[in-house]
């Protein structure tokens, strides 16, 4: 935990820049992953988080190590920020033995269970009801801890969200579902999905709960968002709907752009350029003084560093052997 | 088995395991509309919720689809759920949480995972169930990697193969037939399993092999009794395990008798009766001795009409009908004969056990 009684305000200076650290760490393995795509030995569709780190990073940030997190497509952000492993990561992107599903995922499939981190699969919302699931065996066996259910805005379009959010209200379950509004399923902006008149937030108020929004894009107003709720959740005071407005930078899936596409003007995603997760908190940090340029470069050397390991581990591994094909489907006793 | 004198329904036989599997381990749990009501779901939960308390037997919102997924999620995290359904047909709302989830899980992250999870399906037939609350669908379950799919027809199997899906690590779907909740049979007390896996011979014979799943099991019981009297001899399996299915068990009765007819409780396009057939005819094609028979539904929806309905469902002496044109015998007019009073859209009275 970061807070200290003692220095509160060094604290919060603390933590703003593990903020920045956490989301600058996600944009290089990102960035990195589209710069090695093209070379086609990552051999899954990969959906990139580049211009989502606040999200990921505000939240991970307030969590303990040992509460619980599931995620969908889009989640290596998610899966990094609540400390999956990195080689690991990069290893299943590549289809390799070492990979944290052993090749039998890929870049949809991400889990970490050493670090909270359940999994995530592609189908959109399949991955909410799991994680209620999650929250009510914690509350069954009187475990203190809270699950995350990260989910695109899509989602919530989807019948399994309010079966979902219903449930935990009802038993005022230690979860909370954390929508990343980023404007668009795949090519269908919002506009054509959800009636203008009404938000996110009252989707998840409707069914009793708590709802608050706010800028996916600001990682500190993240972080108290989450902090409040999970602090919430976890006091038994039932479960929390956060919605964190954001932009997708990259296409929908894979490493480039797809704006010439026409599905959304090239004006509008200048405009979210403009709000960079990354460069306006950089920026507040300089302003307020607490940006420190040798700490800084020092972080960047060291995640070159890893990213380039894990790279370089991933390339080495081997494949898993053909002859384990049938392995895993059945748990044994 | 040893005798032991002691019968219960079948209905009373799966209260009876999920009693054992409650009552031995405090994260088995209990979940499914109607679980705690009154009419005790057909008699399979009466009092649970009393006897184990509302946080172990409990009741959930209409929502199928959703709690199939907490189900999951519960799996992972440390209990032992059963969600049951009052009619498969509603379980169909969760195909995406049985099929695409929790049949992948344990593989597609890598085997670290592990998913005790049973989903329980009541299959309707008869009395205007209709195109909605009848549906067998136990193929669909069977088709996919990753399941296992039960459908026991004796009250001692229902107690005995329940508990073990219980306690099986992976995702079980249970499948039972509302016509058998009323057989009575003998039921060990306590805690025994029936492994899931293989088949049963539920009657020796050595003319003709009739491969039978659930409810069918008995309508071929009758039409072996009945062939018995004409000098033909049945074999009848109980499939009562169809993922995975007992193979060798098939295999060894069709390298005697030479002969095939499936009774299925579902339809035939690519169904169960076909994988049977297909087993037989891959593996024991030099063994048959006539082509194989399918005795299913019709290619049509269940109708609600007694006088469809008594049409749809086929019964003993379309099976005895078809073993004899595998044995090359000719057809018996009295085969397909109603009996006076027997009502075709109700059970059997005559199908009441001790089987």
């Amino acid at each position: 935990m970061i807070a200290t009684v003692e220095n509160p305000v060094a604290a919060r200076t603390e933590l703003s820049v593990r903020l920045l650290e956490g989301m600058v760490r996600i944009r290089m393995v990102e960035e990195a992953i589209a710069r090695y795509y093209g070379d086609q030995q990552m051999r899954c569709p990969v959906h990139l988080s580049i211009g989502q780190e606040a999200a990921a990073t505000g939240v991970g940030l307030a969590l303990r190590a040992d509460d619980l997190a599931m995620s969908g497509h889009r989640s290596h952000a998610h899966y990094l920020a609540k400390g999956g492993r990195l080689n690991e990561m990069i290893a299943e992107i590549y289809g390799k033995e070492t990979g944290c599903c052993q090749g039998r995922g890929g870049s949809m499939h991400l889990v970490d269970l050493a670090a909270g981190f359940v999994g995530a699969v592609p189908i959109v919302g399949s991955t909410i009801p799991i994680a209620t699931g999650l929250a009510f065996a914690d509350r069954q066996l009187k475990r203190d801890r809270v699950t995350i259910a990260f989910l695109g805005e899509a989602a919530t379009e989807e019948g399994v969200f309010h079966e979902s959010v219903n449930f935990a209200s009802l038993h005022r379950l230690p979860i909370v579902f954390v929508c990343e509004n980023n404007l668009y399923s795949v090519y269908s902006p919002l506009h054509v999905r959800q009636p203008a008149h009404r938000g996110l937030c009252e989707l998840a108020a409707g069914h009793g709960i708590a709802a608050h929004a706010g800028d996916g894009n600001d990682p500190l107003a993240v972080h108290d968002l989450a902090r409040a709720a999970v602090d919430r959740a976890r006091s038994g005071q039932g479960p929390v709907f956060l919605e964190l407005k954001t932009y997708r930078w990259r296409e929908h899936c894979g490493p480039g752009f797809d704006n010439h596409i026409g599905y959304r003007t090239e004006a509008e995603f200048l405009s979210w350029r403009e709000r960079d997760p990354i460069a306006t908190f950089e920026y507040r940090l300089r302003q307020a003084g607490d940006f420190d340029e040798l700490r800084h470069a020092q972080f960047q050397d060291r995640v070159e560093t890893e990213i380039a390991t894990a790279f370089a581990a991933a390339h080495a591994a081997p494949y898993p052997a053909g002859t384990t094909l049938l392995d895993h489907v059945y748990a044994q006793p | 088995m040893k005798p032991t004198g002691r019968e219960l329904t079948y209905a009373e036989a799966i209260r009876e395991g999920f009693a054992v599997a409650l009552e031995r381990d405090p994260r088995v749990l209990l979940m499914g509309l109607g679980v705690p009501d009154p009419k005790g779901f057909f008699g399979t939960t009466t009092k649970l919720q009393q006897q184990f308390g509302a946080d172990r037997v409990m009741d959930m919102p209409c929502a199928e689809n959703g709690m199939s997924g907490v189900m999951l999620g519960a799996a992972l995290n440390g209990l032992r759920p059963v969600l049951n359904h009052q009619r498969l047909d509603f379980a169909l709302l969760a195909m995406d949480p049985i099929c695409t989830q929790a049949a992948k899980w344990h593989y597609m992250f890598g085997g670290q995972m592990k998913l005790p999870v049973v989903f329980r399906m009541i299959l309707g037939r008869g009395w205007g169930q209709g195109p909605q609350h009848s549906q067998c669908l136990h193929s669909w379950f069977a088709h996919i990697p990753g399941l296992k799919v039960v459908m026991p027809t004796t009250p001692h199997d229902a107690k005995g193969l329940l508990i073990a899906a219980i306690e099986d690590d992976n995702p079980v779907v249970f499948i039972e037939h509302r016509w058998l909740h009323h057989i009575k049979g003998e039921v060990p007390a306590g805690h025994y399993t029936v492994p899931i896996g293989p088949a049963r011979v539920a009657r020796p014979g050595r003319d003709v092999t009739i491969a039978a799943f659930s409810y069918m099991v008995l309508e071929a019981l009758e039409a072996a009794q009945t062939l018995a009297e004409d000098g033909i001899d049945a074999e009848v399996l109980d499939f009562r395990s169809l993922r995975p299915l007992d193979q060798g068990l098939l295999l060894a009765s069709l390298r005697k008798t030479g002969r095939l007819v499936v009774a299925d409780t579902g339809w035939s396009a690519a169904g169960m009766s076909a994988e049977i057939l297909a087993v037989a005819t891959e593996s024991a094609f030099g063994s048959l001795k006539a082509a194989p028979r399918r005795i299913c539904f019709p290619d049509c929806p269940t109708p609600t009409s007694p006088t469809l309905s008594a049409e749809f469902y086929p019964r003993a002496g379309h099976i005895a009908a078809a073993v004899r044109q595998t044995l090359r015998r000719p057809p018996s007019e009295s085969d397909l004969l109603v009996p006076a009073g027997v009502e075709l859209d109700k059970p059997n009275p005559a199908f009441t056990g001790p089987f």
